[in-house]
This record gives structure tokens, sequence and C-alpha cells, in this order.
């Protein structure tokens, strides 16, 4: 008989859902029950330490976290929980006693950063601490990468964006702006220790139809023109403007364009609304501007008459399940669509590209012209240089750059210390009972029936009339305050001691979900067939006691467990108890462990 | 410590033929001491109504005083209930159920409520056989207050404080089939794949139904040397048979060795399936099982299961020939049919 176990700390690590699913595994269940306590400031700091942007994040992060939230399992919606972080980031102090002391006298390590994205930004937040000397290199007169040049001010103010990227740089990092770097070989020339690539995915990809080329003027690339929205190059659009594309580039180019004169703009998408790669909100936000988003469009030509564009043709398609079960889009047969446009904007994908790394330097480029990487360690083929963000594996998003930055920062001080980069630290693990008497605990282990709250918006009309003007109000504190109860608290894990337990059933009878059972022990398949509730999620785990003294185990299914600590509150030997698991991912010479 | 159990429940909670989940058939949460060993009655109970597809608001929950008969605030919070005064819930029960035979009696008492201050009334709703389930929590002691001896205790069973019980312990079990109960079983709270099958037999049957639940104290009596312990109850625990509640129109899926296997068709048509375990013991025959009894408490056994049955049964109201209508659903015409049928009476008495 094999119980679960239960001292790897990876198998706690899982049961927070929320953490586990976040690429940088922020400890979201402690930063929120530090809202809840009104300590702001310690809330922002456990964000800062783990995702480095928590008021860039609390507005635009994809999260990954709330599909993965346990109150998305037991009721309607998970927990806001991105929101809150930016209630953090909001209603913060003074948080300058918090950061990191950056040494005056230097390791004697230089490190070169190229592009000011998110993921250079975190290698250098992790470094700088460290006593490394690092210099960042942008095309741009200002960092913050894409987070700056594709995300439009109305969701993340430029203010928000300043405070969060000059944090970093103010950590004596020598800035190189406004310095496009054309060759690897001139940064590797300099002689730096490593090099750091987190130059995104820069590289908007094109639709190379009939009239591209006769309408170009009028036909831009979704993510340079906001860049150059961003940087005020372009300031207003035509009234009919096609948006092509259905991820959220596109939404953010439908819903600038409504702010720089749009007055008909459409997002058109080949694919069926369902399957559109925007974030659900995000389009519903478009929707709510008056967007039209029609879908099951295949765009054919673009329509120009004496050098003006008139707008385009689509083919109407829907999906069809072929005979592997692969969904493809066929043609419907009726006759193709003409939609009116002034201007169409392609938002249809961008790609990695590196036209400025030689290819004779020791780096290998794979079959799609990408640079082989290790996954884990962000080490390229040359053990010198690391990438990390979009440059690194492909385009995903501000979290998952910022995750592979402190791998890779874990790495390029590894590397600089001589030891060897797949040598990883463990993570920063503490457990600890929060029982402060016979039925109290130290979290507020009631769990209240409260939905989610909306988070306010500004007037519609104000927004549409100004593209600085933040859409999203943020949670006030009272509202946040409740939003932050609806926190189940999966980090105060239940823990069980085999022979405490005198089998009195009392857990199993009060859990009001159902969690636990006693039972004859069975190998996994079977004894999920035993449990008393339905045991259907196969991605969560079922602890396993040992055996007990009528020889039967405690089996507890960790689908839909609330962590209320009934179980624990009616145990009369103590043999359940709430314990509190902090898990922080190690970070770049353990320097960045703020205390707190 | 928490005062509200969370409203959320498994999404899966697979429902009974009403559309109930087992949920809808529980209680506030308990203020028992943790591990009570009433908990598991009343979640016991819980699961036997789910199962048998009982309607809450057919329910009457009645009880007297003690830990064990505040459980009714812990089940069934959808069906009626009247705790009364100490060891008199027998007479409330007799009343209501004279008012009305539509319901299902579910009494609740302690050893305490039953063996001492109210042993005048159990004696008495025993030999009348009302129609009602009469389950005791026995844990031989005054948990309430603070663990004395009561009158189920056995003798030599070691107390809290290190004493030895000097008198003789009741066992109501013996002294209910010698007053004629027709339905008596024993069980242990600790095991409800027998007590789940034996509430949900109880309530299928016609008359007196009394399952006397050792149910252990944990606070006052859970020391060594108690007879009333969740470990001296599970090691001498003597199960008489392996038993089964097949619910009416159910399909009968265990197997058991023709020969050993004894089915039980109760008044509703269900069936209870016995595996007999001890081959000298019918549950039909009073004197099998008085002697089962006697031997048991020689040789220091609890025996558990359904010790005896009358499938002849005549509850109260059949033998009284009360109206089976609710007095709530007499009409007028019916209670005062008038002065014609007055002078037929008085005339038949001339």
């Amino acid at each position: 008989m094999e119980s679960t176990k239960t001292k790897d700390p990876e198998y706690f690590h899982k049961v927070v859902d929320c953490q586990y699913a976040c690429p940088a595994h922020t400890p979201v269940p402690e930063y929120i029950r530090l809202i809840a306590a009104g300590k702001y400031s310690e809330a922002y700091m456990v964000n800062w330490e783990s995702n480095v942007f928590p008021g860039v994040l609390g507005r635009t992060c994809d999260r990954p976290c709330e599909p993965a939230c346990r109150r998305g399992r037991v009721e309607e919606e998970p927990v806001a929980i991105c929101r809150l972080k930016r209630v953090a980031a909001d209603f913060k102090g003074d948080i300058e006693q918090y950061m990191p002391d950056i040494p005056s006298a230097k390791n004697g390590k230089r490190i070169a950063l190229i592009g000011a994205g998110p993921a250079s930004l975190t290698v250098a937040r992790d470094l700088a601490p460290l006593g490394y000397e690092l210099h960042l290199y942008d095309e741009n007169h200002l960092g913050g990468g894409m987070m700056r040049t594709q995300i439009p001010s109305f969701r993340l103010p430029a203010a928000v964006l300043n405070e969060e990227v000059d944090r970093i740089l103010n950590f004596g990092i020598h800035t190189h702006f406004k310095t496009y770097v054309s060759s690897l070989k001139e940064i590797l020339d300099q002689n730096y220790d490593a090099v750091f690539i987190g130059t995104g995915a820069p590289k908007g990809r094109d639709l190379k139809i009939e009239g591209r080329d006769e309408g170009a003027k009028f036909i831009h690339i979704g993510i340079e023109w906001l860049a150059g929205v961003a940087f005020e190059h372009i300031t207003k659009v035509s009234k009919k403007v096609i948006v092509l594309g259905g991820g959220n580039t596109a939404m953010d180019c439908c819903r600038t364009s409504r702010r720089l004169g749009g007055e008909e703009v459409k997002v058109v998408v080949r694919s069926p609304f369902a399957e559109m790669k925007a974030s659900p909100w995000e389009k519903e936000d478009a929707m709510h501007e008056d967007i039209p988003i029609i879908d099951n469009h295949v765009p054919k030509k673009f329509v120009v008459e004496d050098g003006i564009l008139k707008g385009m043709m689509f083919e109407k398609v829907h999906p069809v399940i072929d005979e592997k079960g692969k969904r493809q889009l066929l043609p419907t047969g009726e006759p193709e669509v003409f939609i009116e446009a002034d201007e169409v904007l392609i938002a249809i994908g961008q790609e990695n590209s590196f036209p400025w790394i030689e290819r004779d330097l020791g780096l290998e480029f794979d079959q799609w012209n990408m640079p082989v990487v290790n996954p884990n360690t962000f080490v390229s083929t040359r053990p010198n240089v690391f990438f990390g963000g979009d440059a690194a594996l492909g385009p995903k998003n501000v979290i998952t750059a910022v995750a592979q930055g402190h791998q890779a920062a874990i790495s390029i001080d590894l590397f600089c210390n001589g030891t060897d980069v797949n040598e990883r630290p463990a993570p920063n693990v503490k457990f600890f009972s929060t029982k402060m008497g016979i039925h109290e605990w130290a979290y507020d282990n009631d769990v209240t029936n409260d939905l989610r709250f909306p988070v306010p918006q500004a007037d519609k009309a104000e927004t549409l009339k100004d593209r600085k003007k933040e859409v999203e109000l943020g949670f006030d504190l009272a509202t946040a305050f409740k939003e932050a109860e609806r926190c189940l608290n999966c980090d105060v894990q239940t823990i069980f001691t085999d022979d405490k337990c005198i089998e009195c059933d009392a857990c199993m009878d009060v859990c009001p979900t159902n969690c636990i059972t006693f039972t004859a022990y069975a190998e996994e398949p079977e004894l999920r067939q035993n449990l008393i509730a339905p045991s259907v999620n196969l991605d969560q785990d079922l602890m396993v006691s040992g055996a007990l003294k009528t020889g039967r185990v405690m089996v507890k299914d960790e689908d839909v467990c609330l962590h209320c600590g009934l179980c624990a509150e009616r145990c009369p030997t103590a043999a359940w108890d709430m314990k509190q698991f902090l898990y922080n991912t190690a970070k770049a010479g353990h320097q960045c462990s703020v205390a707190l | 410590m928490s005062y509200i159990k969370p409203k959320f429940h498994h999404p899966l909670l697979p429902k009974n033929k009403l559309g109930y989940t087992r949920k809808d058939y529980e209680g506030s949460i308990s203020t028992l001491c943790a591990g009570c060993g009433h908990d598991s009655i009343s979640a016991a109970i819980v699961e036997a109504c789910y199962e048998l597809n009982v309607e809450p608001h057919k329910v009457a929950k009645l009880s007297g005083i003690g830990c064990s008969s505040k459980t009714p605030a812990y089940f069934l919070s959808n069906s009626h209930g009247f705790n009364s005064v100490h060891g008199r819930m027998p007479s409330i029960a007799t009343g209501a159920n004279l008012a009305n035979c539509d319901l299902v009696y579910l009494g609740v008492s302690g050893d305490g409520d039953s063996a001492s201050i109210g042993m005048g009334q159990f004696v008495h709703v025993v030999r009348r056989n009302l129609n009602m389930v009469y389950i005791v929590m026995n844990n031989g002691c005054y948990g309430l207050t603070k663990g004395q001896d009561s009158a189920t205790a056995d003798r030599g069973s070691i107390s809290k404080g290190g004493d030895a019980t000097l008198f003789e312990g009741i066992d109501l079990c013996s002294l209910a089939i010698e007053l004629g109960a027709t339905f008596v079983a024993q069980s242990f709270s600790g095991d409800k794949a027998q007590l789940v099958p034996l509430i949900e037999a109880a309530m299928s049957h016609q008359g007196f139904a009394l399952i006397n639940v050792l149910s252990p104290c944990v606070t006052f009596n859970n020391n060594p040397g108690s007879t009333k312990s969740y470990e001296y109850v599970r090691e001498h625990n003597e199960a008489l048979a392996g038993i089964d509640f097949i619910p009416v129109g159910d399909e009968i899926t265990t197997n058991y060795n023709e020969g050993e296997r004894v089915e039980v068709t109760m008044h509703d048509g269900s069936v209870l399936r016995l595996n007999k375990l001890d081959h000298t013991w019918d549950p039909q025959d009073k004197l099998s099982i008085i002697a089962a009894l006697k031997k048991s408490q020689q040789a220091h056994e609890i025996l558990t299961g359904l010790l005896y049955i009358d499938r002849t049964s005549v509850p109260l109201h059949t033998m009284l020939n009360t109206t089976e209508t609710p007095l709530n659903q007499l009409k007028e015409d019916q209670l005062c049919p008038g002065s014609k049928v007055l002078e037929g009476i008085n005339a038949g008495l001339r």
C-alpha cells in the first residue's frame, strides 16, 4: 500500500491551483489574504518579488490563474485574482523600505540585456542586487518593450508602466536606449560575461493577398500601428476600419481605432467566435464599445479603386469536423461578402525575427529559424548567451516572459559563478500550522457565498474621447475586501496524521463537499470509484493515508475541497490540521527574498 | 469556530428519485464535541432518508433532553421537529402519531433520556407498539453533565475518573424484546455500512422499531477500560449478519450463499437481506435472540445487527382502530356528523 508522498512540496504546490497555473508561481492566496487584511504594500511586495510588474499585470495579465481557480469549480466564477493584484498596486504605500539594496561595489561581471521588455527587466531586477553591471539595449527611447508599444494606454496608463519600469532602471542599470542592436557579434565583441536576449516577437504577420500592395498606404500591421500610436506618430484613423484577426492584439487595435476617429470599426475573423484567441473579457470590452465581431469570414482580397482602399472581400466559411475529428473551416458556398473600409489593420499573429544574429556565432537555429533554447535553463547552444520572453520559445504573454526571465537570471548567475546551469536551486518552502485554539484558525476559514464582483468602468462616452483615459476603474477597497474574501485559501492545506486518527468519521460526515472517504485501499482508478462523491477530475490528486487501525485508509479528493477547516475542527484527536504552505520559486542568488 | 456550514456542495452530487441530494437532508452544523458518535448517527440518518427517497416534510423528529436529543437540529432541517421534556419524548410521539399517522416518526433519545428519567415512558411506548423509529444514542454516560455513569454503563466499565461502575447496566434491547417490541436492532456509530440499512429497515417497519446505537462519548467515555469506547466497541463487535436493505422496486444485486441467507420482506414491499454469520440465530425467533444476547453478555461481546423482527406486528393505530385520516384533514361534517348519528349511537346504548 502506498500513501501519498506529502513530504514532497510539489504535492501541495499543485493543490494551490492558481499559483500552480501561474507561470511565475506567484503565491496568490498569500497576497489576497494580505489585501483582505488591508496590507496593500505587503501584498504588492509578494507580487513584485514574484512577477515584477504587479501594476501592469493587475490590468493586463492573461490570467491563467483564473480558469484554474478552485472557486470556479464550486460556483459560477473564479476569484477576480488579476484585479485584486491591481488593488495591491493601486493602494500600496511607500515601498522603498522593501527594495533590495543595490551594492555600490560591483561583482565584476558585466551582462548585456538586449531588448527592454518584461523579460530583460526581470533579469535586471534579479541580477542588480547581486552586484552585476547591467547594460540594457533597446531601439526605443523608453523601456517597457511590448508593454509600452502594444498595450494601449486605456488599458495600461503610462504612469503605471513608468513607475514599475523606472523602479528597475533605478537599480543602476546602464541604459542604451535609441540603440538598435544590428549585430550580436558586435555585442559579444564587447566581452560581456553573458548576453541575455529578450527581443520579443517583433514582427507582425502580413497578409499577402490581392490588393495588398496597391492599398499599402491604407493597410497597416497591427503591432506596428499600435507602437505608432503609443509613440504618437499616429494620431488618427479613418471612419471605417476593418481589423483582421481574433487575438488580443486585434482587440487592442479595434478599441484604439474607436478612440482615434474610427466610427464604424469591425473585427473580422476566420474562426468561429468561440475559438478566437482573445481573452473573453477583451472580446466583451470590444463589443461594449460598439465593435461588431464578424466570425467565420476568410479575407480574399483588398478592393482598391483609383489607388484608394474601398473595402475587402470575404469568403464565408463554417466549421466542419472531418473523419479524423479535426475541425476544418470549409466554404459555405455563399457568395463572397464585401465589407467597406477606409483602413485595414492586420492583427493575425506575430513572429520572431532574428536578422541581427549572425549564424556563425555558435548559436544553433532550428528548422523554423528559431534559436535552440533549453526550456528549463534558457541557455542557447552558446553557453554565454541566454534567451527569455517571446524571443525564447515563441510569443506568449508578459507573465511567461517574467517567469522565463527569472529562470534565465538564475542561469546567468550560476554560469558567472562557474556552476552547472542545470543544477537548479530548490524552491523556498514554508509550512506552519494555522491553529490558534480548539476551533480557531489564523486564516478566515468561513466560506462566503458572494458571487464575483464586477470591476466598475469609466463612462464609455468619456473613454472613447480620450485614448489615454483608463477604462477600468479598479475595485474600491470595500469591494476589494469582499472579493478577497471569496478566496478559498487553497494554500492552507489539510494535513492528515495517520496514527492520530480514531476513525470516528467526523471529518467525512462534516465535509461540505464530500471530499473525504474512509474505505478499503485500492489502486487509484478503482479507489476513485469507491469515493462517496464522484471523483472525475483526474487532474486533481487523491491524498491517501497509510493503513488505519481498521485496515482502511483515508482518501481525500483534492478537487473541490473548500479549505474551510471543518474536518480539522470536527477532529477530536487533531489528526487533521490546517497548515499554511508558502511556496516561492527560487530566484537568482536568493537575494530577492525580501523579508516582510 | 465555524457556526455555518458552507452552502457549496460537490458539483456532481447524485440526486435521489425525488431530485434531492444528500445535502438536502442535512441540518445545521453540529455543536457537539468534535468526534462525537452522535454526529455519525446523524449522518447515517441523512444517508438513510436520502436513499429511501423520503420527502423531508413527511418526517417528524422527536427528542427529549441530552446530547443525543440535540441532534435533530443537525439533520433533516426541512422536517418537523419537537424537542420535548426530559424523558417524555414517547408521550409526544404517541400524541402526534395518533393525530397524524401519515408521517414517519423518528424519535432520538439517549441512555439517560430513555433508561433513567424516561424509563417509564420507554417501556410503555414499546408495549404499545407505536409506529415509530426509536434511536437510542447510547454512550453509557451523562455527557451533557460531564460524564457521570449512566444506567446503561456496564458493570465494571471504567469511567474517565478511573472508577469501575458498581451497578448492572440496563440492556435496552433485551428489555424491549421482553416487552414485546416488534423490531429490535443494535449497532455502532462507527459502522455506517450496518447502521444505514438498519435505519432504512426500521423506517419501513410498521410498529415500534428500536435501534440501540453504541455511540462513544469522545470527551468523557472514550478512555481505556470503558466498554463504550471506539476501541472497545470495535474489538468486541460481533455482527450477527451482513446486511442489505433493498428499497421497493430496486433490484437485488448482492449475492449471499444459499442457506445463510435470510430475506425479510417488509410491510411496504422492500426487502431486508441478511447474510447470517451466527447459525443458531433466526431474526424471527424470539427465543433464539434472547439466548444469543445472554451468551454474548457472558462472552463480553456486543451483538450488532438486526436482532429481532416480528412481521405480524400490529401497530397502535390499528389496535385502537383510530382514523387513518390525519386530524388536521378531518372536515367539520366528519368531526360533528350531526344529531341523527348521535341519536343512532344513543339508541344503540339503550
